[in-house]
């Protein structure tokens, strides 16, 4: 019975599904997952443990929460929507582009600008949204609220994801590498790189399709 | 000093993070609902922080455990804050003007910059340059960040911690997630859930033909991805076991067969609650009405499609 090892996901797609508290979920899915499998329930608390442990680079953002305060406490947002307020024919679609070029460039030569902390709640939402009341003439409604913040969270995983490939000595392109030498396939990192060009400007060009599409329906929406 | 830039700079900026946690716990005293359990889960959260390299592994599951009962038992709440006025931010911006980006920029500038150092480190006699690990490049830049923004804000401590508290309860638990699903990875690999998956995909694919091949290992590595919330560990366990067999050794050119496989994964990444450093906690930063969702239904369009560009490329360019 292999197939019993699968629960664990099972339990996550359930929980999800019925909205269960999400870290319970999580918990109980890697502790039967483990428990199935043969592992005792303390080896599993080691492994969840030191893991979560080795992981804290993930939240490390919370030390930019202080900066966060401050700035949005003395008007970053309200600065942002005036600066953007005298650029004449600006748009969501139009900043987010902008943004999505910079940001896979960036991505590509593996410059570490980015991040929803670090950029896109202080600095890329608040231009974006500003530039779509702009273009709509009126406030955005709760629903076009909405959309902006999921595209510009979008835009900032698409360039991060999409271009980091370009760079040689980027981690997952050196993962490629090992992956294809423990099969038996001696590749340069270069080649790998090379071959990650293309999939980076075709996700440019439909970013820029996605979001530019936005933009006519912020437009068209204000004729109702 | 190559120990202290690796081992111990690092832990300072968590202690950091940990001050943090225990400010909001200290917050969480005030809360109307749910005060003990708030107030346990930020304290647990801020000594996993700044112990996490001295508390033995099984203790730290054991906290995990903890904070997982209590938000299961909704005992972690926010607490009720008074958010400034827009008529206090208006005027703070005409006076403050464009100096107010000065912090947010010195952010990316300082983490750019320390991303070019590189120092030495000697492993067996052989000597290696090495990147600054994350937490310094983010840690220092938040840090000047954070002196510059009281520089020119000139804001009041308590007011900022207020605001701090605030943000952080209003991400809550859903900031702890993606360590918690890397855990979870952790124990699927040693469980060896991937070699069950992989089994089960080969034992179903007729080998031989390059189309079903290619459209397998994509949907393969998008499926699995999504799954384990990370195409990294999906990469080894699905080019190994679909990958290799159903595409290469039909003639593929592994360097572009590989990298395709990799950003394959990566569409899954866009489409799954599991990868939640990308997916999850970006709606709690961004305060989406729809704490979970929102950034998925933004993705799923371009997921779907380069899904499609993935099999078309690899066919088009790989043979």
């Amino acid at each position: 019975m292999e197939y019993i090892k699968l629960i664990g996901i099972l339990i996550i797609v359930l929980g999800f599904a019925l909205k269960l508290d999400v870290l319970a979920t999580v918990l109980v899915a890697g502790i039967v997952t483990g428990l199935v499998s043969g592992l005792d329930f303390v080896h599993i608390l080691e492994i969840i443990g030191s893991s979560f442990v080795n992981n804290r680079l993930m939240s490390i953002f919370l030390i930019m929460f202080p900066v966060i305060a401050i700035i949005e406490r003395y008007g970053m947002k309200e600065r942002a929507a005036y600066l953007i307020g005298k650029i004449k024919n600006a748009s969501a679609g139009k900043v987010l582009s902008i943004w999505i070029v910079i940001r896979s460039i960036a991505s590509a030569l593996n410059i570490r600008i980015g991040g929803h902390v670090q950029f896109i709640r202080p600095l890329i939402l608040p231009m974006t949204s500003a530039a779509a009341e702009k273009s709509k003439g009126s406030a955005l409604t709760e629903k076009e609220e909405e959309k902006v913040k999921g595209l510009s969270a979008a835009t900032e995983n698409y360039g991060n994801f999409f271009a980091q490939n370009c760079f040689p000595a980027s981690a997952s392109v050196v993962l490629i590498q090992s992956g294809l030498a423990l099969a038996g396939y001696e590749v340069s990192l270069s080649d790998i790189a090379s071959s990650a060009i293309y999939v980076m400007v075709i996700s440019i060009v439909l970013t820029i399709l996605q979001v530019l599409l936005f933009d006519r329906k912020v437009k068209g929406g204000k004729k109702k | 000093m190559t120990d202290f830039l690796s081992i111990y700079f690092p832990e300072f900026f968590y202690v950091l993070c940990g001050l943090v946690c225990f400010d909001t716990a200290f917050r969480a005293r005030k809360n109307a609902q749910a005060k003990t359990g708030t107030i346990l889960f930020w304290t647990l959260t801020g000594l996993i922080f700044m112990l996490g390299k001295v508390l033995p592994p099984v203790m730290v599951g054991a906290m995990l455990v903890i904070m997982g009962c209590l938000t299961a038992a909704k005992q972690v709440r926010m607490g009720k804050f008074t958010e400034s006025t827009q008529e206090s931010r208006q005027a703070a911006s005409e006076r403050i003007g464009t100096r107010i980006f000065v912090p947010a920029v010195t952010v990316g500038v300082i983490a750019l910059a320390l991303s070019f150092v590189k120092y030495n480190v000697e492993k067996d006699g052989v000597i290696t340059a090495t990147a600054l690990n994350g937490a310094i490049m983010t840690g220092v830049a938040c840090v000047v960040a954070l002196v510059l923004a009281f520089i020119i804000c000139k804001p009041k401590v308590s007011e900022t911690r207020e605001d701090t508290s605030r943000l952080l309860m209003q991400v809550g638990a859903a900031c702890l997630l993606p360590q918690l699903l890397g855990a979870l990875g952790s124990v699927f690999s040693e469980a060896g859930v991937g070699e069950v998956i992989s089994g089960m995909i080969s034992s179903v694919v007729p080998k031989g033909n390059t189309v079903i091949g290619v459209v397998i290992y994509v949907l393969g590595m998008v499926v699995f991805t999504m799954i384990m919330g990370n195409a990294f560990a999906a990469f080894t366990v699905i080019t190994a076991g679909i990958g290799v067999p159903f595409v290469i050794m039909q003639g593929g050119n592994p360097a572009i067969i590989g990298a395709l496989g990799m950003t394959a994964g990566y569409c899954g990444t866009l489409m799954t609650p599991m990868a939640a450093n990308f997916n999850i906690v970006p709606c709690a930063v961004l305060e989406t009405k729809d704490s979970k969702w929102a950034v998925i239904r933004a993705q799923l369009p371009m997921a779907l499609t380069m899904i499609v560009v993935h099999i078309i490329l690899m066919l088009v360019l790989g043979f």
